[in-house]
């Protein structure tokens, strides 16, 4: 790790972010949204671990911390799954374009 | 060129072509294979950081939880032979403009934040951090493990347990409340 700095990793978590919003605002299936927000997630668990590693100060709670937003990751595609299941046996439909029961 | 540069070049590549993947991808069920690459992909770079725990947790979490519950979640509401969803052509220009500006927004900042390089010391790899999960190390976090402590700020052998309690109950109290939400109660009409 010699050559290797910090700017390469932010720049592909970034990349990673970008794909992920793109995914969010554009699919219309809401698993396809569910998939760009474990993209956005991933992008900030890379710059955890990048500044983890590259900052002295940072050093294991960067870890702890993507250690963390992963188990919460899995927790929330749960729910996120749980509330899509739902979402289709009241409406046989998963595009999010279609909810809008709750509107007043 | 160095050994991990390449690593780098090759792993992160991959990884940016499988997102741009499930980006461009019109079919959920190739969007969670590449998705499946792109975590992979992922979890390579936390191994090329020195990171071996967060890695291994991403592959069992990520990869072999939540990608699972993704793909039964496809399988759950697929709708006819592989329906798809299409997007309108504004909506992608206005999401891809939305992207591109983001990633200029990031990569400006990054560029100018400047690129330190790793310390010296090795990183407390999976020891470490296990073992401060686990509370069983004998000195704190940020110190050496099996050496002598090395000053500063020392912590309890249990620094990091109670927030893998939370987080672990926390788990259990979403599982069962998703178990409780997907539950089969009403037939759907059909449509």
């Amino acid at each position: 790790m010699n050559e290797l700095g910090l700017t390469p990793f932010l720049l592909l978590s970034a990349f990673l972010f970008a794909c992920g919003v793109v995914c969010v605002t554009t699919k219309r299936n809401a698993i396809g949204v569910l998939m760009g927000v474990e993209l956005i997630l991933n992008a900030a668990n890379v710059n955890l671990v990048a500044f983890a590693r590259f900052n002295p100060a940072f050093r294991l709670e960067g870890q702890v911390f993507a250690l963390l937003v992963v188990v919460l990751a899995a927790a929330e595609a749960a729910v996120a799954l749980a509330i899509i299941l739902n979402f289709y046996n009241n409406h046989s439909t998963v595009d999010v374009d279609e909810a809008k029961n709750l509107r007043g | 060129m160095s050994l991990p540069v390449i690593l780098f070049a090759v792993v992160g590549a991959a990884t940016c072509a499988s997102a741009l993947g499930v980006v461009a991808a019109r079919d959920v069920v190739r969007m969670a294979v590449w998705l499946l690459f792109t975590l992979v992909g992922v979890s390579l770079i936390y191994f090329l950081l020195g990171a071996e725990f967060a890695g291994a947790a991403q592959l069992i979490v990520y990869v072999g939880g939540t990608l699972v519950l993704v793909v039964f979640g496809v399988m759950l509401t697929a709708h006819g032979p592989l329906r798809e969803l299409r997007t309108r052509r504004t909506e992608w220009f206005v999401g891809g403009a939305l992207g591109v500006a983001l990633f200029t927004l990031l990569a400006v900042v990054s560029l100018k934040l400047g690129s330190p390089t790793a310390g010296e010391d090795p990183l407390p790899g999976p020891g470490p951090l296990g073992m401060s999960f686990l509370g069983a190390t004998d000195t704190s976090p940020k110190g050496a493990v099996s050496g002598t402590p090395t000053g500063g700020v020392v912590r309890t052998p249990t620094a990091y347990l109670l927030p893998f309690e939370i987080v672990s109950v926390h788990l259990l109290v979403v599982l069962v409340g998703a178990a409780y939400l997907a539950r089969a109660k009403r037939k759907r009409p059909q449509a």
